[in-house]
């Protein structure tokens, strides 16, 4: 019989010596422990200081630096929820509300890929939930290592799977995203989810556990071993003979439970039952009750042996650092605990009262009569160490900005050069992925992947819609971390305007190395004050985000990966702009200046495997006007240029509907096609003299005109649209199919 | 022929929201003395020869159990076929 340590051992016992250190706390942050808690820590207030002080929930290293998000955010009189709530909340009409963020899962899904992803997605979407939303859609931004590594097989298929198997199970559409491969992320895949939802504005919820002796209820999937990785592994390695059935496991989602829970709150809410309501992530039990009590201000008493559990067997500091799925905490008032706990059984979801909540800040836990936590749930949440890590640039960042891709060999046959890049890992066709996704399930889907950006009607009415797009580009971050996360806003906030929506609101999901490198630490400083500088400029706030550090194999750290979504509205989905060419005999026109940019270009990657140089300039000013001129002109198509150029924007609007086009190209012909400069929408018109009228200084120059079964470069060469389709729709089936 | 049986259950305190869900469906059908329910798999390796555990080991290990999440045993089977040819 394992002994249980309690406060009162605590107190009896104070010099026992306590595996601090392979939690993951450090010496000076046990002794603030001890100084809060004026005694040593019991077993289980260790396990929730260890994962409440981690990276991962006390955000120690980011903290400094994610300020500027509030400090710089442009004023909204949209936003109704911010940083530091479950997920951003904005009004996007008199009466309805859009909530939206993207997380990471990226350690979970290297283990188990398939589980890893699937957990990602639900874990995002009981954020939606628990802000009063019904989530209506998701997408997934994928990164995986080189194409052709025999590891890359299983991950690809396995996240890819398991996004499609929660997503579609829960019946969310997904509605686009991202996948790159680069081998970077060869021991450090990127799994980053998104998810959004629409509430009525006066549902919002929030997670205070406000109102003394208001009911604690836990409701959801039972409680089990679940959650690898991080502290929790150690957690209970540590603390007992590690034998194989107390070990932690891989946390293995049921997205039928969570279809259940998203029904039974949404039913909750609008009944008016829930005063407060947390969903459970990363960090279980542990978070959500210090999380919810710190937010009220009040003290909270749970009883750790009501928790309905998987294995009778667990301990309490098990029990309160298990990472199960598809549970929510709830703060109910003690008259509607009734009605709450029919709700939970009317849809077949546990619901248990396991405490309530009481004055003064004081949490206190017991199992079985014993005393295990007592502490105040501020100093859990909000008090955890902060950290002005050291930074530096890294040491080879001069070199590799010198090294310009813009010096390198250009070839002689673009033909070619096009079918070989349109058929690169990265530029290639991503339908393989996106077909094993429900794209339109709820039949609100307006536009999703292949298309720029993922709309979404709101009312059928009005034909309110939401446009969210999303986008990272680590080898321009890498090689300029502050320019290269605002290339990664201007092309999430051009891929929301190109539909003809207003962009209003931005979610981030940065995924980093070690943050106790200085080098990464200062590509990650560069690359928050380039995103807080660049929504500044655009007016449009960071309303949440994730970071992600220790994205690395060894001393190797990932290229830095800002993952941006930006959430626009769109006024009337019957008018949004396509992609696609539509038909023949229209005008090709491209917005926007090219310039001679080659360098962190997917050219120079595929071609010369070349990284190097400074990322295609950016200017904010010019992105709005753009947005404002896509949003004003009447166009058929229109397609942002971003990853490929011009070559591969020609090559996706030509195959899209099977419109082909001859374009006529002045200057450098290489260039033209693949150049990547930011900045630039091809569109289609059928009045080019209209659209001349409504771009005022944004630069218009007419390429040529839709039609035919060819894409026709005059002057360089042709491609028959079969040809072309055959090789920019191969390649990830061949690989993976 | 020589049967050697492989069988795949996810490792104990792995979620099973399968066998959950049939422990769930039970009771309506009067069933109360069950209080658990793990669903697994079964998989039949025929061998030409000699059977062999080690290989069918190797297989299982390799391809038919995701061993982050599931464990698996293997044994031989007499199989009918086995019995007859046997006579």
């Amino acid at each position: 019989m394992t002994t249980i340590d309690t406060v009162e051992l605590a107190e009896k016992n104070p010099d026992e010596e306590q595996p601090y250190a392979e939690l993951g706390l450090q010496a000076d942050e046990y002794e603030r422990i001890k100084e809060i808690l004026g005694r040593r820590p019991t077993q289980s207030e260790l396990a929730m200081y260890s994962i409440m002080w981690s990276e991962h929930c006390s955000y120690k290293s980011s903290k400094v630096h994610l300020r500027q998000f509030g400090e710089k955010a442009p004023k909204s009189d949209r936003m109704l929820a911010g940083i530091g709530e479950n997920a951003g909340v904005v009004r996007v009409s008199d009466t309805l509300a859009v909530t939206f963020k993207v997380e990471s899962h990226n350690h979970p899904s290297f283990v188990e890929p398939y589980q890893g992803a699937a957990t990602g997605v639900g874990g995002i979407v009981r954020d939606i939930l628990a802000m009063g939303a019904r989530p209506i859609a998701v997408m997934d931004q994928l990164r995986f290592g080189a194409v052709d590594h025999p590891d890359t097989t299983r991950v690809v298929n396995g996240v890819v799977q398991g996004v499609g198997g929660y997503g579609n199970c829960l019946g969310l559409p997904n509605i686009g995203g991202e996948t790159v491969f680069d081998p970077c992320y060869q021991g450090n895949p990127l799994v980053n989810a998104l998810s959004v939802g629409v509430l009525p504005v006066d549902r919002l919820q929030n997670k205070a556990a406000a109102g003394v002796g208001n009911v604690v209820i836990l409701m959801g999937a039972k409680t089990g071993r679940d959650g690898i990785g991080g502290v929790s592994v150690l957690a209970s390695a540590t603390f007992e003979e590690g034998s194989e059935d107390s070990r932690p496991a891989v946390q293995v989602g049921d997205p039928f439970t969570e279809k259940l829970l998203i029904e039974s709150c949404l039913e909750l809410y609008d009944a008016g039952l829930v005063v407060g309501i947390q969903d459970l992530g990363g960090a279980g039990l542990t978070c959500a009750l210090s999380e919810t009590s710190s937010a009220a201000g009040l003290g909270m008493r749970a009883y750790l042996e009501r928790v309905p559990l998987r294995e009778p067997s667990m301990l309490p500091h098990e029990i309160l650092a298990s990472e199960s799925q598809e549970r929510m905490l709830l703060i109910v008032s003690p008259e509607n605990v009734e009605a709450v706990l029919a709700v939970c059984e009317k849809w077949g979801v546990l619901g248990t009262a396991i405490g309530e909540v009481t004055e003064g800040e004081r949490l206190v836990i017991s199992w079985n009569e014993h005393v295990v936590v007592d502490c105040p749930p501020g100093s859990l949440a909000d008090d955890g160490p902060v950290y002005a890590r050291p930074l530096r640039e890294p040491a080879d960042l001069i070199l590799l900005q010198a090294d310009r891709a813009e010096t390198l060999p250009r070839p002689s046959d673009l033909r070619a050069t096009l079918l070989t890049l349109v058929a690169s890992p990265n530029l290639c066709d991503k339908g393989w992925i996106t077909e094993q996704y429900d794209r339109y399930v709820l039949g609100n889907t307006v536009l999703a992947q292949p298309e720029d950006a993922g709309l979404v009607r709101l009312d059928e009415e009005s034909n309110l819609g939401i446009a969210i797009a999303t986008d990272g580009n680590g080898r321009y971050t890498r090689l300029n971390p502050y320019e290269g996360a605002r290339a990664s806003l201007a092309e999430a906030y051009r891929n929301v305007a190109v539909t003809g929506a207003e962009p209003i609101a931005v979610s981030d999901c940065l995924n980093f190395g070690s943050p106790e490198d200085p080098a990464v630490m200062w590509q990650f400083a560069e690359a928050v004050r380039g995103l807080a500088d660049g929504c500044q400029e655009l007016g449009i706030p960071v309303t949440g985000g994730n970071v992600s550090f220790y994205n690395q194999t060894g001393t190797v750290a990932i290229n830095p990966t800002p993952v941006v979504a930006v959430l626009g509205i769109h006024e009337d989905v019957t008018t949004r702009t396509p992609m696609g060419f539509a038909e023949a005999g229209h005008t090709i026109a491209l917005l926007g200046e090219t310039r001679e940019e080659l360098s962190g270009s997917e050219w120079a990657w595929v071609e010369h495997g070349h990284l190097g140089g400074q990322p295609p300039k950016i200017d904010l000013g010019h992105e709005k006007k753009l947005a404002d001129v896509l949003r004003a002109a009447d166009l058929v198509s229109a397609h942002d240029l971003s990853d490929g150029g011009l070559a591969q924007a020609l090559t996706e609007s030509v195959l899209r509907r099977g419109i082909g086009a001859t374009v006529t190209l002045t200057g450098d012909a290489f260039v033209a096609l693949f150049s990547e400069s930011a900045g630039r929408v091809l569109v289609t018109v059928k009045d080019v003299d209209a659209l001349r009228a409504a771009a005022g200084d944004i630069p218009v120059t007419v390429l040529g005109t839709t039609g035919g079964d060819k894409l026709t470069v005059e002057g360089q060469f042709e491609i028959p649209l079969t040809e072309l389709a055959e090789a920019h729709q191969g390649t990830l089936g061949k690989l993976y199919g | 022929m020589a049967r050697v049986v492989v069988d795949v259950m996810l490792k104990p305190e792995i979620l099973d929201p399968q066998g959950q869900a049939v422990a769930n469906a039970l009771p309506r059908l009067g069933v109360t003395e069950v209080s658990s329910v793990r669903i697994g798999k079964r998989i039949e390796l025929e061998f030409t020869g000699e059977p062999d555990l080690d290989k069918a080991r190797e297989i299982a290990d390799k391809l038919l159990a995701n061993t982050v999440i599931e464990s698996f045993e293997v044994r031989l089977e007499e199989s009918a076929d086995t019995a007859r040819t046997a006579q």
